[in-house]
């Protein structure tokens, strides 16, 4: 039928209120087949956001009236101690974590991409980490690192050395935490870089080849300038995923964040104020500075790595240059 | 972009009889590279290994020194301790409830947006679909106060509902799924589905549906998991000590019956199983997925 329709315009087509209406009918099902995702998040994504920004400025605990205080719980945050220690603590696990992970990470995505065998198997061994949940395996964690009768530190005793205080102690309990970030992401980023590697063309280490290249130049002038785009964003999502930190926290040291909150981090503070001290209106506030530290943190790794990655391309060409 | 993956194996095939020498180099390089993998893979593993070890051993094995390395025997009464401590089976069937109605819904709502998106024209399309983009960039963390506020309103508060309504859909599957739609679904089909007189709908499960069986599969098994795994909010709105999640139990018990060590690996081991399971049976399709998401992304 509609096949014919533009040759032989119906009576229905040619009357343009009737053409809107089977227009309408045509879009109306699109609309409601994407309709679910929109009113989900229009209630239960957009309305808590804007509902946040109120209640960042309000004194509330749930119960009873709202009275507004304005920028006051801002004020406070700014001069909150024990903010700025779990800024501090998130930061610093982040570092620990980050770095020795994006390189481990990258180092097993080079040795995978070498062709050999039993690839599919370690892949997923390397990703199983990832799949498991954190509660669990904070638990496994917070044995294996126990002060008393943790693994680790009954080796330790083995080898005649000292043991560490891991779970008592401020960088004990930060490097406690950072291992755990890495056991659990390195695998998920190695998988990442590897997809990168194999998406290099080939045809560009050919050509490192016949031009005398060393491994050292290929690894640094090719290889990394290539997966400039995937760095970015293994860099961001790591970034999120750190400032976000909370699971590992909260199973191993609880809502206080250890001895000296050490192991105190943004959202576990959040938590620690909005849930166990109802103190809806700091809760928010903290989760709004948290916001604006990811917003600026996402620019600053944006600019570091394209940055980088910029001066990096044109030396390659002037290298050639050269060389002929 | 992933075309050009099977060019290296040849390339590194064609090269290797070519020259002895390189052969045998070749050889000690690879034994190196699989025994660095291998240290890699035992780290990876060895959490698992050693969970499984203090779930089958009592709490004095696990406080003895030196350590025991190997399976003890008590796994069996380590369970039956944590069924009597706390309700850990109920736990197991809220979180399957949970996890499979979030995977199901998921699925539905996000191809069904993911196919219009793909292989229609609306007015406002383009400009839904950034809109759907950008709330992906909003943190989570931001809407945890106001979220248990507007459920306790409801009074969804304690409820599996709370859980499974707010991710029923989702941005990340419907971009996902959209950009295999566009690539896989010909368009000639869903012109032709027309053709025939079948409208959205129809064409959407006669057509749709069946070409993007491997997107979903991979969605189902992400959400399944993410959901599994879920904390953070379950800890915030699960106020019934009867109605929890095996996460929030795990760390009820965890937090309770500290000084049973074996008991509570025993209960962490059951969380984890089923899942391990669940992306096994999975894996192939669910490495590929992630590390294409990146690359696209």
């Amino acid at each position: 039928m509609s096949a014919i329709a533009p040759e032989h315009p119906s009576a229905a087509e040619r009357d343009p209120r009737a053409r809107r209406r089977k227009k309408l009918r045509e879009v109306l099902p699109l609309y409601v087949a994407i309709s679910p995702f929109y009113l989900l998040f229009a209630v239960f994504g957009l309305f808590p956001i804007l509902f946040s920004i109120v209640l960042s400025l309000t004194d509330w605990d749930g119960m009873g009236d709202i009275s507004f205080v304005g920028l006051a719980q801002y004020q406070f945050l700014l001069a909150d101690g024990r903010f700025w220690n779990a800024v501090g603590n998130t930061f610093i696990i982040w570092f620990l974590s980050t770095v020795p992970m994006l390189f481990l990470a990258m180092v097993i995505a080079f040795l995978l991409h070498q062709n050999i065998r039993f690839t599919k198997f370690y892949r997923v061994a390397f990703f199983l980490p990832n799949v498991t949940s954190m509660v669990a395996m904070a638990i496994v964690f917070g044995s294996v690192f126990s002060d008393t009768f943790g693994l680790v530190n009954s080796a330790l005793t083995a080898l005649g050395l000292d043991t560490v205080p891991w779970l008592s102690s401020p960088w004990g309990i930060k490097l406690t935490i950072a291992m755990m970030v890495i056991w659990r992401f390195t695998g998920y980023n190695a998988i990442i870089y590897l997809a990168g590697l194999q998406s290099i063309p080939t045809d560009m280490y050919d050509a490192a080849k016949v031009d005398g290249a060393s491994m050292r130049q290929v690894f640094f002038r090719i290889t990394v300038p290539m997966l400039r785009p995937i760095i970015l964003f293994t860099v961001i999502t790591s970034t999120i995923g750190g400032l976000s930190l909370f699971t590992e926290s909260q199973v191993l040291l609880g809502n206080s964040g250890g001895a000296g909150e050490a192991g105190m981090t943004i959202v576990l503070y959040q938590y620690n104020q909005a849930f166990t001290q109802f103190d809806f209106g700091y809760g928010s506030a903290i989760a709004w500075a948290l916001f604006l530290i990811a917003a600026v943190f996402a620019i600053i790794n944006w600019r570091l790595v394209s940055g980088r990655g910029d001066d990096a391309a044109p030396r390659i060409s002037r290298k050639k240059e050269a060389r002929r | 972009m992933t075309a050009l993956a099977p060019i290296p194996p040849k390339s590194s095939v064609d090269e290797q009889p070519r020259n002895r020498h390189y052969v045998a180099r070749g050889r000690v390089s690879t034994i190196v590279t699989h025994l660095c993998v291998i240290i890699g893979v035992l780290l990876s593993i060895f959490p698992f290994y050693w969970l499984i070890v203090m779930s089958t051993s009592t709490t004095g094995e696990i406080f003895g020194y030196p350590p025991k390395l190997t399976f003890g025997s008590s796994f069996l009464e380590n369970v039956r301790n944590v069924v009597s401590s706390v309700d850990l089976l109920q736990a197991l069937v809220n979180t399957i409830i949970v996890s499979t109605l979030c995977a199901v819904l998921v699925m539905f709502f996000d191809s069904l947006a993911a196919f219009a998106f793909a292989k229609f024209d609306f007015p406002g399309r383009k400009w839904l679909f950034v809109l759907l983009i950008a709330t992906m960039l909003v943190p989570g963390s931001l809407s945890l106060v106001p979220s248990f506020i507007l459920m306790s309103a409801l009074g969804w508060v304690g409820t599996l509902q709370a859980l499974i309504v707010p991710g029923a859909a989702n941005a990340f599957g419907i971009f996902l799924l959209r950009q295999m739609a566009a690539g896989s679904i010909p368009d000639e089909l869903v012109e032709s589905a027309r053709i025939d007189g079948a409208g959205f709908f129809t064409t959407y499960w006669r057509v749709g549906v069946p070409l993007l069986r491997g997107g979903l599969a991979f969605l189902g098994i992400f959400t399944f998991i993410a959901a599994w795994n879920d904390y953070v909010w379950p800890l915030i709105v699960l106020v019934d000590p009867d109605r929890q999640t095996l996460q929030t139990s795990l760390q009820n018990l965890n937090s309770v019956y500290l000084t049973d060590y074996g008991m509570v690996m025993a209960g962490a081991l059951i969380s984890v199983i089923p899942l391990i399971g669940v992306f096994i049976i999975g894996s192939r399709h669910f490495i590929a997925n992630i590390a294409a998401g990146a690359i696209k992304g």
